[in-house]
């Protein structure tokens, strides 16, 4: 019996992905993002998201299957995000994989986004070996996950008490006069900047926070003590250190993230670290974390960029380790969940 | 065989034939339960009419308008599920299968939320028996609705799936230019531009 073949449909937040794996194998990954249109807002506009995957899912859909080079009457399974996310964003791939689902009398496996994160490392030849612990960090989440199991067992331990990591960047570049999106403008400005001339609050990470949120994030502090700093030299007609700033804020995201995820994997004895989403994109992020883990002697997993951001390989993925472990699909009624908690791997 | 989905109001789903007969129809007035009803309602919908989904030759979308979330769900079905299938999709203002079958002149209204109302208004059927749209779909302030002297007024909560899919039936028969590609929104997304960040400081 060969492999499933399944077909993945992301669209919760402003990514329309399309995804098809052959069991643990990638055949195609597309993804349309409506990014430029959300960058005069300084974010992402949840109506705009919406509109455009209505536009963007039939010709994903019909790249997706060019790239991969099969036909939709191949395809053994739908999966799709059903949270968390933007709801009416998620709407758009639910009602949409639903029906075609329908039209091609095929089981519908509605999946948690986070999860698929984490998931998308089955397509590397050699996945990460469980448990372990996950870092997910993006402009809509900055989440931190015990990894037991991929289909079964998954443990939220900590996540971000106010704004996201990749929102935190987005903020602090606006304030600095710097487009949307905020990471590689930040990382750009950083170019030369001395990491240590500012010493930005780390989040939550005196004891007495650490009692309560050990492993949680705050950003939100952080970007205000960016604006004080910002004001207050503007205030003295003095000109911004944008390199500086831009470097001190950089480090100061890195290591409150690369921080946690190793003291996670050190209190709990996994020595084993995944990270995803689009924040991982960041030099600087990725270079601390390896840096740490291999002084912690942590195994450190990254998957390709393409696959970090949101997109729909991950949750094809994920659904064809569901169907491959035999579990159940998902009844037709299943809701978009905006909340969905990481525990539910499927709905 | 034609199916016909509609989220501009509740959730209505039909499956009709060429000629526009009704072979099923579904419906749950619900508005804010789109996206967890469309499914089973596909599904029984197809079961009533005895037919495999391979059988639909063109889906009929209800393209509004209608509050945008639950639209879209609807409209991303009916993609997808001719998509599924292979065949075309029929766009249709929904609010035409209404007007449908009317002998006299008509205004259609249903509810836009944010106190306002989308309204369109029709004269008497064309020569082919179809809904002759004069104005509309547009957004007016709830409240009493202006009909012309002859007109009745039609103000509904749900869109017929039924009357829908034969109006697909009989646009594809005669030829004609289909309804809009796009959804009806009628309004732009809520969204102002920021006027630059704000000071944190006194």
């Amino acid at each position: 019996m060969t492999a499933p073949l399944v077909l993945g449909i992301e669209t919760s937040c402003d990514e329309t992905g399309v995804g098809i794996v052959r069991g643990s194998t990638l055949l195609a990954n597309v993804i349309a993002s409506s990014m430029d249109e959300h960058a005069r807002y300084g974010g992402v506009v949840p109506e705009v998201a919406a509109r455009a995957h209505l536009e963007a899912l039939r010709p994903t859909l019909e790249a997706a299957l060019e790239q991969a080079g099969v036909a939709l009457g191949e395809v053994d399974a739908i999966a799709v995000t059903s949270g968390p996310g933007l709801a009416g964003a998620l709407m758009v791939g639910l009602g949409a994989a639903k029906a075609l689902a329908m039209a091609l009398d095929r089981p519908l496996y509605a999946v948690n986004h986070l999860v698929g994160h984490v998931g998308v490392d089955l397509l590397d030849p050699e996945p990460l070996e469980l448990p372990a612990i996950a870092l997910l960090v993006s402009g809509g989440h900055t989440s931190l996950l015990r990894v037991r199991s991929l289909t079964d067992d998954v443990e939220l331990l900590g996540e971000t008490i106010d704004d996201a990591a990749g929102e935190a960047f987005d903020k602090v570049a606006r304030l600095l006069g710097l487009p949307y999106p905020g990471g590689p403008q930040i990382d750009r400005a950083a170019v030369g900047g001395d990491p240590a001339a500012i010493r930005f609050p780390r989040g939550l990470t005196h004891p007495k926070d650490l009692e309560r949120h050990r492993y949680d994030f705050s950003f939100s502090g952080l970007k205000t003590a960016v604006a004080r700093h910002v004001e207050a030299a503007r205030d003295r007609g003095e000109e911004v250190a944008l390199a500086d700033v831009a470097a001190s804020f950089r480090e100061a995201v890195a290591d409150v993230l690369t921080a946690k995820a190793v003291r996670a994997c050190h209190e709990l004895e996994i020595p084993r670290l995944l990270l995803g989403g689009g924040v991982v994109a960041n030099a600087r992020v990725r270079e601390l974390a390896a840096e740490r883990a291999a002084a912690a002697g942590i195994e450190l997993r990254i998957p390709p960029l393409a696959l970090c951001t949101d997109n729909g390989a991950m949750i094809a993925a994920l659904g064809a380790a569901l169907v491959a472990r035999g579990r159940p699909p998902s009844p037709f009624d299943v809701p978009a969940d905006s909340t969905l908690p990481v525990g539910t791997v499927l709905c | 065989m034609l199916l016909a989905i509609d989220t501009s109001a509740g959730t209505a789903v039909a499956v009709v034939d060429r000629a526009g007969a009704i072979l099923a129809e579904r419906a749950d007035a619900a508005t804010r339960r789109h996206v967890e009803v469309v499914g089973d309602l596909l599904r029984a919908a197809l079961a009533e009419a005895g037919i495999g989904a391979s059988e639909i030759t063109g889906v009929v979308a209800g393209m509004g308008p209608g509050p945008f979330t639950g639209l879209r769900v609807g409209i991303a079905a009916a993609r997808a599920f001719a998509f599924g299938v292979g065949c075309p999709v029929v766009p249709v203002v929904s609010h035409d299968a209404v007007a449908l079958g009317r002998a006299e002149p008509v205004v259609v209204a249903t509810d836009a939320r944010r106190r306002e109302l989308a309204v369109s208004h029709y004269g008497p059927p064309d020569a082919g028996g179809l809904p002759a749209r004069l104005a509309g779909p547009e957004l007016v302030p709830a409240g009493p609705i202006e009909v012309p002297i002859g007109a009745t007024l039609l103000e509904v909560s749900e869109i017929p799936a039924g009357a829908l899919g034969a109006l697909g039936a009989r646009l594809l028969e005669l030829g004609r230019r289909l309804g809009p590609g796009e959804p009806l929104y009628l309004r732009a997304p809520d969204v102002t531009l920021s006027a630059g960040p704000k000071r944190v400081t006194a």
